[in-house]
């Protein structure tokens, strides 16, 4: 397939479409914007169904009426929308409904919420957190997959630059093992049969008295202990004889990798390491990268969120220390001066040489 | 005298054996209905109100092609009675669930049963969107005018001077507010097809709400924009009255509020 100069936005929304996406809902917020446009521009021609929410509580609503049929769904903001959308965001995860989540985040400073989640109780969602358009692409059609395997929530973390530049892409179908059949979607047909469906986030079955909530979550703490085990991704160069180790994610990481290829260059003993699951965190992964480290030096757009992940990770095996920090313009749109390879090379050194950064 | 009137009223047929032996109405279970060993309170109106919304399915033959969409209240837990693929949503969300399933299976019938807390108090804003967008949907509406739920506490249809847990001395108009009559406000809107208040107080009531049900279903069924019923419901409970004084309290103290009768029909405002 050819490649085309798309923006970010319209690669995810024809990536959404190429994964099977038929239903999307969502409210306008820059820079989710652009997203939303692309799949009313696109959903109709296949013969899917695109809605200008009333507001980021009936997106995530209407989304979960059109998974629960057994439709490939997806809704998202920006960090802002999805803070109105947890309760339903946990509740979706406990009625295990594949839902697609995308945050066009403002910056790096939802990474609470994307992993810890704002909403009610235990659950857990898989995040992807996309380094360029190209994987943006692919990651997209991932998000879907797993959802569907999993029967669990899946979002995908990105941001201002992701959605609003543009780079050559090719929007190619992936191929995923075979999935199986939503037997526990909606359909009607089983009314009267006395087997008909409830899908429901409290364990409720029919025909039973009451609702046995402990067994109920318990699977749902078993499942996701079986993700947190299978799907955590990760991408990491220069690992093995690095005496910093700089862990970043998502856009950030783009401009990481560029300046430690440029230092590595040079001869400076510096490496890098990229969760591209924030959750599952690749704690494992991180932990062996850091093996023969003196230090760890952790690189993200906020006051200090995945350093808490990269700590847990380390386990006191090298000090982990901040270099990144609070970026923004003047909109608040996240696109700060850190966002810059200079700046972020300073910092590097900074690490490297155990000096303290401004924050 | 009285004694030869009745035996010339009711005349003793020979010449026919009935199919079935005689039933009373409640060994008549609709197929719908999974049992009615439910755990509501005596003299609760919801199960009524549930039973005639199973047997306007059944009798339009939609029971196979039916997705009920339920909120969050007492009549949550009728769910596990109901012989019917179902969705929960959560408090106040139903409407907009009740969209999405409706736009992937626009050949079924989807309805919403949210108590007046979930759709006029928690969701309202969910209910109006979904009528004004013409929304191919019925939303039933169980008013009993309390949080039943919780114990009896105030709503937005709630009626001045009706007493709850939070309104011990009466519901007051210049401290707590006014009710919303949600049925008058949603056939304002354009998208709305059909509007429509009953109650389940006495027979004739309950037997105008399945009727009325029906009616709805089948404006969905036509396919010409969204539909509505809003059934009173008895909550002896939660008004704290005898439970046998609940039909002529929901009559009576509900009733003159928010007033029965079809409000929209076919899209146009019905004159009263
Ligand atoms: C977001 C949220 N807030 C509060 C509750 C607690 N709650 C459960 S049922 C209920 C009231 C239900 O009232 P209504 O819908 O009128 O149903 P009824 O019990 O009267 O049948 C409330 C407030 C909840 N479940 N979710
Ligand atoms: S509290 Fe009211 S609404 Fe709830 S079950 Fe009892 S009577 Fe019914
Ligand atoms: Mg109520």
């Amino acid at each position: 397939m050819t490649r085309r100069l798309m923006e970010g936005s319209e690669a995810i929304a024809e990536a959404a479409v190429v994964a099977g996406c038929r239903f999307f809902a969502g409210y306008p917020m820059t820079p989710f914007t652009e997203l939303l446009e692309g799949m009313a521009r696109r959903l109709p021609a296949e013969g899917g169904v695109c809605i200008n929410a009333e507001s980021e509580l009936e997106a995530i609503g209407m989304a979960w009426g059109a998974l629960a049929t057994g439709a490939r769904a997806a809704t998202g903001s920006t960090g802002q929308g999805l803070a109105l959308m947890q309760e339903s965001l946990s509740e979706l995860t406990r009625s295990e409904l594949p839902l697609v989540l995308f945050n066009m985040a403002r910056g790096q400073a939802d990474y609470y919420q994307a992993t810890r989640g704002g909403g009610h109780g235990d659950y857990r969602h898989i995040v992807l957190a996309p380094i360029d358009i190209g994987e943006a692409v692919a990651l997209t059609q991932l998000a879907f997959d797993l959802a569907d395997r999993w029967r669990n929530p899946v979002q995908i973390y990105g941001d201002y630059l992701l959605a609003h530049t543009s780079e050559a892409v090719a929007v190619e179908r992936l191929d995923f093992a075979p999935l199986p059949t939503k037997d526990w979607a909606v359909d009607g047909s089983l009314g009267g049969s006395g087997a008909s469906r409830n899908i429901n986030p409290i364990g409720m079955t029919k025909g039973s008295k009451g609702i046995e909530p402990e067994s109920f979550w318990k699977r749902l703490q078993a499942k996701h202990d079986e993700i947190a085990a299978a799907e955590a991704r990760y991408e990491s160069e220069h690992t093995e004889d690095a005496e910093l180790l700089v862990v970043a994610f998502g856009t950030v990481a783009r401009f990481v990798r560029y300046v430690v290829a440029g230092l590595r260059a040079e001869g400076v003993k510096v490496g890098w390491f990229r969760p591209i699951t924030l959750w599952p965190f690749p704690a494992q992964a991180l932990a062996e990268a850091a093996a023969g480290a003196a230090r760890v030096a952790v690189l993200e757009q906020n006051a200090g969120q995945m350093i808490d992940d990269v700590r847990l990770a380390i386990l006191g095996a090298a000090p982990v220390i901040p270099i990144g920090g609070i970026s923004s313009d003047e909109a608040g749109f996240g696109i700060g001066p850190l966002l810059d390879v200079d700046v972020i090379r300073d910092r590097i050194e900074a690490g490297l040489a155990g000096r303290e950064v401004p924050r | 005298m009285s004694g030869d009137d009745n035996r010339t009223r009711f005349v003793v047929r020979t010449d026919r054996v009935p199919e079935q032996p005689a039933s009373r109405v409640g060994e008549q279970r609709p197929g719908l209905l999974r049992s009615e060993d439910h755990d509501l309170c005596p003299g609760c109106g919801e199960p009524v109100a549930l039973r005639m919304l199973l047997e306007a399915i059944e009798e339009l033959g939609l029971g196979q092609d039916s997705i009920g969409v339920v909120g969050i209240g007492c009549y949550t837990a009728l769910t596990t009675l109901m012989d019917i693929d179902l969705i929960q949503a959560l408090h106040g969300r139903a409407p907009s669930v009740a969209t999405g399933a409706k736009r992937m299976r626009p050949d079924k019938l989807i309805f919403t049963l949210q108590g007046d807390g979930d759709m006029v108090n928690e969701g309202l804003q969910e209910v109006i969107h979904t009528a004004a967008r013409g929304e191919s949907v019925t939303c039933v509406l169980l008013n009993n005018g309390v949080f039943g739920e919780t114990g009896g506490h105030m709503t937005a249809t709630t009626v001045i001077g009706q007493r709850t847990k939070n309104t011990p001395e009466g519901r007051d108009a210049g401290y707590h507010g006014h009710p919303i009559l949600v049925t008058d406000i949603i056939a304002g809107l354009g998208g709305t097809a059909y509007a429509a208040r009953c109650g389940v107080y006495d027979a004739a009531e309950i037997s105008r709400t399945r009727r009325i049900l029906r009616r709805a279903f089948e404006t969905q069924q036509k396919g010409v924009g969204f539909s509505f019923v809003e059934i009173l419901t008895m909550c002896p409970t939660g008004w704290f009255v005898p439970t046998a004084e609940g039909p002529e309290y929901l009559d009576q103290v509900l009733g003159s509020v928010h007033r029965l009768g079809e409000v929209k029909v076919d899209g146009k405002l019905v004159q009263s």
